[in-house]
């Protein structure tokens, strides 16, 4: 079973959706006896940084505690972002620090927010793009980016006027910031990825 | 390469699709839910839904259908029409949809951009603006409020400016002399709101030929085109479109 955290933030029924449309056993829960049956934990998100932060609230202790131990995670946008150590969105906000590096305004000089479809480089050893081609559109809508520094996280890129950064991977701690959950086929394919690693990791 | 986005809309009104010109003479165009998909399964970018009698008895009905919608469409859509409150936002994006768009309500209430955009981040957060060309003074327009009926002194780039800076992170500019004419969108209107603002802009109103979608790109500086009549009733398909436009040297997801 897949846990995706309910935190009262946009979006969570939608990554739920995304994973009964192709079979997963998903719960949408905020129970932490639920979370730690899980194979697989998905931290969804549409929402400001620190809203999100303090709407996670306690919950943020047992996913990385999770994390650390070994189950596999999945941030999603403003989840993605939450992996890493601290985000500037409105005012100063602490993450989960699971993966190094700072949550920063995406550069003046272009239209903010980055909103639509961009082509995404898809790294062969990143296992949450198995089975896709080298590069993919998938849908972006963020005005903040996560600026890597983890010489142990992989990182997937899109190129807009800059080389951002799409997607993590650190051991068993994967995020994107796009939504796979409304990038069409392709981004089904990821979540069918995640699904199969979670199941994995747990025979 | 960011690519531009095709963005058919949705007008809903008891359940159903329809669409009018210049906001008037509704025609009706199908299932919400049924369209909805259809559009994701032939690669649509986006979708917009906007609720077009937004009473306190539709906005029930929209919620439902947001439900819906968002059990079958894997795609991102936004959903508008009546929206006042942050609750109301709130509820809307639980219910699956990825943005919300707000219109009379951004004009009547100063602080619901700001609001919304702390609580879910201004890529959520679309400023929905009616603008119509003002007969007084030549080369501007102004901001029409209640589904178009009633128009302010505002003027519309000046408003698209403050609400950007206020938190809306997308602006759905729709020209009611253009809407449903098929004449072309107002070009000059997207131009003086694309050079005046850095958030991106849905060029909305007039679509009627590929060309049209060509020229509010490249002419009017869009990021996205929105278009109803000319792909509700068959006109052109979704790929045409997008193969028209790459054909021409745009950057789109085909």
């Amino acid at each position: 079973m897949i846990a995706v955290i309910d935190y009262n933030v946009g979006n969570v029924r939608s990554v739920c959706n995304a994973f009964r449309h192709i079979g997963c056993d998903v719960k949408l829960t905020c129970e932490p006896e639920i979370i730690e049956t899980a194979a697989g934990v998905v931290l969804p998100g549409v929402a400001a940084f620190g809203y999100a932060v303090s709407a996670l609230g306690t919950l943020a202790e047992l996913i990385k505690k999770l994390a650390l131990a070994g189950r596999p995670l999945l941030g999603i946008c403003v989840g993605y972002q939450m992996l890493f150590d601290q985000s500037l969105e409105y005012g100063e906000h602490k993450g989960l620090s699971l993966v190094s590096g700072n949550v920063v305004p995406i550069p003046a000089g272009r239209v903010i927010p980055h909103m639509g479809w961009n082509l995404v480089k898809l790294p062969e050893d990143m296992d949450l793009f198995a089975g896709l081609e080298k590069e993919k559109h998938f849908y972006f809508a963020h005005s903040f980016y996560a600026y890597v520094t983890d010489d142990n996280a992989k990182v997937a890129y899109t190129d807009y006027g800059f080389e951002l950064p799409a997607s993590v991977q650190k051991g068993n701690v994967y995020g994107t910031q796009f939504h796979p959950e409304k990038s069409g086929p392709a981004g089904l394919k990821i979540l069918q990825n995640f699904a199969l690693i979670a199941e994995r990791a747990n025979s | 390469m960011l690519t531009k986005r095709i963005i058919p809309c949705l007008d809903v009104k008891d359940n159903r699709v329809v669409k009018g010109v210049n906001f008037l003479n509704l025609r009706d165009a199908g299932d919400p839910v049924e369209l909805g998909a259809r559009y994701s399964d032939t690669g649509a970018d986006e979708l917009v839904f906007l609720d077009i009698t937004a009473t306190i008895r539709s906005r029930k009905t929209i919620v439902e259908l947001v439900e819906k919608v968002a059990e079958k469409v894997f795609i991102p859509f936004t959903v508008g029409g009546g929206i006042q409150t942050v609750e109301q936002i709130d509820e809307l994006l639980r219910s699956g949809a990825e943005k919300v768009s707000v219109n009379t309500a951004a004009v009547q209430k100063s602080d619901l951009l700001a609001e919304a955009a702390q609580r879910f981040g201004n890529q959520c957060v679309v400023l929905a603006i009616d603008a119509r060309r003002s007969k007084a003074s030549p080369g501007r327009w102004q901001v029409c409020v209640k589904a178009g009926s009633e128009p302010t002194d505002i003027d519309v780039v000046q408003w698209a400016v403050e609400a950007e800076k206020m938190g809306a992170g997308e602006i759905l500019l729709t020209s009611m002399d253009a809407d449903g004419t098929r004449a072309g969108y107002d070009n000059e209107l997207n131009k003086a709101v694309t050079d005046a603002v850095n958030i991106p802009v849905i060029a909305s109103g007039g679509a009627g030929t590929l060309e049209h979608l060509y020229d509010a790109i490249t002419i009017g500086g869009a990021d996205a085109v929105l278009m109803a009549s000319i792909t509700h009733f068959g006109n052109y398909t979704i790929k045409q479109m997008k193969e028209y436009l790459r054909d021409r040297g745009i950057p789109v997801n085909l």
